[in-house]
């Protein structure tokens, strides 16, 4: 199980801010395949991964981060602080 | 070294004035405080600022601590505010403590690029033709490059 959080339009788009994923995907990329086959408003947000920042356990990471032990995944649009 | 992120406003001067206080080997203090800006033809009628509780502070804290060892600062503040606020209202600051002004100026440049584009905030603007997130800029992205030596 892990919890899987979305911010900005990333939340809007997907309709919630969190919640928990029954999941074996080893990577984040592999998580998001498994988020784009649920319903389409989880396509809409996954279709330009380019368009998007991911943090694993509160640290920015890549699509290719392994999920092996990881408790929180962050999907969010590029940061826009200051 | 000090991290505050708080929905409250705070005011700018008692802040600044506070921390110029008690640096007796500084002598120079740097402050940069960012404004909520109405630019738009439409009129702003406010800014939300999202967050992402936790990460917001860890994120901060390791940009407050790069900026303390990288310029050797006797002292800095981050202060970011999150949810809505209006045109004019104070959105955050920074301030830097250095012995000379050009570490304390760099250093102030330095945490200001950090916090735009790798502190979890984000900026929807809500005028009166509707609402949008406000996109990163790619400028955000270079004046990042530089501290780091990438093109």
């Amino acid at each position: 199980m892990i919890e899987v959080l979305y911010f900005a339009w990333v939340r809007e788009r997907i309709g919630l801010p969190r919640e928990t994923v029954d999941t074996n995907a080893a990577t984040v990329a592999d998580l998001v395949i498994e988020l784009k086959a649920r319903e389409d408003r989880y396509a809409a947000a996954f279709t330009d991964l380019s368009a998007l920042r991911v943090a694993v356990d509160q640290k920015l990471a890549d699509f290719d981060a392994p999920l092996a032990g990881a408790r929180e995944i962050a999907f969010f649009p590029p940061m826009t602080g200051g | 070294m000090q991290v505050r992120v708080q929905a409250a406003p705070f005011d700018f001067g008692a802040e600044a004035g506070a921390f110029a206080q008690g640096h007796t080997t500084a002598g120079a203090i740097v402050t940069f405080c960012g404004v909520v800006r109405d630019d738009g033809p439409a009129g702003l009628e406010r800014m939300e600022i999202e967050h992402y509780p936790g990460m917001t502070e860890r994120a901060l804290e390791q940009i407050a601590t790069q900026a303390m060892d990288r310029f050797a600062l006797d002292d800095c503040l981050i202060l970011h505010r999150h949810g809505p606020m209006r045109p004019g209202e104070t959105i955050m600051m920074v301030a830097t403590a250095a012995r000379h002004r050009a570490a304390a100026f760099a250093a102030a440049e330095f945490l200001m690029d950090y916090l735009k584009s790798r502190a979890p905030f984000w900026k929807k603007e809500i005028a009166r033709d509707g609402a949008s997130w406000v996109a990163a800029k790619d400028q955000d992205e270079a004046a990042l490059a530089r501290w780091t030596g990438e093109d």
